[in-house]
């Protein structure tokens, strides 16, 4: 596969689908060095992982695993003190509209 | 005309019955106040771990095992990154390349009586997100986290089912499956368990897959078939009229009955899925799933089929008698309480689940231990039929004073109201003579041969005994006096 040149748009939807409001300024900087991440992808790719099972995490240990018990009692009021916004209970954010 | 053939998929998402959530120590105790059941954890606040609930895995294991599924003895956790919120961590922690069940099927029984087997591709574990209430907060949202963290078993089935009543009938079995298992409580007026029906049409006898929607949360077994079938005819007219499908998440609104566009796909997410670094992978044992399947309770065919066998019922009472787990008990109860399974049958089956209807009542375990009527009343009270004590009449009045908690012990209402069966002859026989001589021409008539009149005078006696008397007796008495 030919290596991936990241242009001006692409860093764009990338922006969007990351929600991150990003500098136009800035804009080629990061597809210098998206560009550069990729290749490096594509460095890795060389690799014969053939026969190799997918590590999902470094140690052999297994996930202890917890009781079926209540444990935790309501703190609401001391999270919704750095709250911005509640109201009778809920948080409340910018209209979501699906 | 051209004939489409409609292919359905479906991703049921199931509440487990935990009493804390699948990575918290928070309550789902469903209806608290918004927020009081949402820990530091289900917020996502910096620093917090999540830890993995023992039970989610035993109810995962115990379902895998009873659509004969393969269970991974690895299982492995992954992020699901998406940003709305509904899910302050920005990510849902789900299952995604090493689920804990994989394959399995089940058998659906169709109306015309046919078995269809479905396939089920894989159900795996993950967290449940927050609610979002879009009124009543002057142009905001208000969040309630109470229900992120709930622990879910979402079921995916292949795309086997061609038609709204197969997809109808699968979503039923997997409801009485998980309820039979304790897996989850199956209430689904409270959400425990919600449809997401991917649907497609395509030409009758071609292969290749139509472009399928996705119709999202169908809490209810009505609104999935209405849902479906609303789908089918849009994408049929869209297709009839040149237009395309379009690949979409679609909302179904049960007031207006239709679907709509929920999420646009021009920005479509990459989830960017990636194994969840804060949970180690959960290694189980084949012992661990042989004592799972030691646990497990009897399930609905086993069920029917010992009913069928031990009690000699026909299929249909003991399908009914079967279709959840409480009122499968309650008959048993009557069952053996009264001595007569096949009396027991009917009476739960016309006299119980009628009354149930009437007054808008399912037979689950929670409204069959909220009725006055216990099981065991119901069996005395089929005892006392069996005995002679009071005729079959008499017994559904006392069914209707139980049943309105008028009275609790059948006996003790049946003689402080003075309702025994009259059936001593000396008793019968002066109100069985009275009836007589009151009604001379009906009685000149029967001994004219106009026997059908026996009807008459037997009614005539019961209707003075307020019902108490035995009919047959009361029969072989009229006619011993008419013709003395």
């Amino acid at each position: 596969m030919p290596p991936i040149t990241v242009t001006q748009d692409l860093v764009l939807a990338v922006a969007e689908l990351s929600q991150l409001n990003i500098d136009g300024a800035d804009i080629d900087d990061y597809a210098v060095d998206m560009t550069k991440v990729l290749a490096l992808v594509e460095q890795m790719h060389g690799v014969d992982t053939s026969g190799i099972a997918p590590m999902s995490n470094p140690t052999d240990a297994s996930q202890q695993l917890r009781a079926d018990e209540v444990t935790e009692t309501d703190q609401r009021e001391r999270f919704q003190a750095i709250a911005p916004e509640t109201d009778g209970g809920f948080y409340l954010v910018p209209r979501v509209v699906e | 005309m051209q004939d489409w053939e409609i292919v359905i998929g479906l991703e049921i998402h199931t509440q487990l019955k935990t009493k804390s959530k699948i990575f918290s120590g928070a309550s789902t105790d469903f209806g608290a106040a918004p927020n009081t059941q949402a820990c530091a954890i289900d917020l996502g606040f910096p620093g917090v771990l999540p830890t993995v609930n023992t039970r989610v895995y035993e109810k995962a294991v115990a379902f895998g095992l009873a659509i004969g599924a393969t269970i991974n003895l690895t299982s492995v956790f992954d992020r699901k990154n998406y940003f709305y919120p509904d899910s302050p961590k920005g990510y849902q922690i789900t299952q995604l390349e090493t689920p804990i069940v994989v394959g399995g099927s089940v058998d659906i029984i169709l109306k015309d009586g046919s078995v269809k087997t479905i396939q089920v591709t894989r159900a795996h574990l993950e967290e449940d997100a927050g609610k979002s209430m879009h009124e009543d907060y002057h142009g905001k949202t208000g969040i309630d986290l109470n229900r992120a963290g709930t622990p879910l078993l979402e079921i995916v089935s292949e795309p086997d089912m061609r038609s709204a009543e197969e997809a109808v009938a699968y979503a039923r079995y997997i409801h009485q499956l998980v309820t039979y298992l304790g897996v989850s409580d199956g209430d689904m007026s409270q959400g425990s368990l919600r449809c997401d029906a991917n649907v497609s049409i395509r030409p009758m006898g071609t292969e290749a897959m139509g472009t399928r929607t996705e119709t999202k949360n169908v809490n209810s077994f009505r609104f999935l078939e209405r849902a479906i079938n609303h789908e089918v005819e849009r994408q049929i007219a869209v297709l009839e009229s040149g237009g395309r499908i379009r690949q979409e998440t679609r909302l179904y609104d049960s007031d207006k009955d239709e679907t709509r566009p929920m999420r646009s796909k021009e920005t479509a997410t990459d989830y960017r899925y990636f194994p969840e670094p804060d949970l180690l992978p959960i290694h189980i044992t084949q012992d661990y799933i042989e004592t799972v399947r030691q646990q497990m309770p009897e399930l609905p065919e086993a069920k029917i089929q010992r009913f069928v066998r031990d009690y000699d019922l026909n299929e249909a009472d003991a399908e009914v008698l079967a279709s959840t787990v409480a009122l499968a008990d309650y008959f048993e109860t009557v069952a053996r309480v009264g001595g007569d399974a096949k009396l027991a049958a009917n009476w739960v089956r016309v006299e119980l689940l009628g009354q149930m209807n009437r007054d808008s009542l399912t037979p689950s375990a929670e409204s069959l231990s909220a009725i006055s009527l216990s099981a065991n009343a119901l069996g005395m009270l089929l005892a006392r039929i069996k005995d002679g004590t009071i005729s079959g009449k008499i017994a559904k009045t006392v069914f209707a004073a139980l049943w309105h908690g008028e009275a609790t012990d059948p006996d003790t209402y049946i003689a402080t109201q003075g309702l025994t069966q009259v059936s001593n002859s000396n008793e019968l026989i002066p109100i069985v003579d009275s009836v007589i001589e009151n009604n001379p021409q009906q009685a000149a008539q029967y001994r004219e041969g106009k026997t059908k009149l026996i009807g008459f005078f037997v009614g005539q006696v019961m209707r003075q005994t307020a019902g108490k008397a035995n009919p047959q007796q009361v029969s072989d008495l009229v006619q011993q006096r008419l013709l003395d």
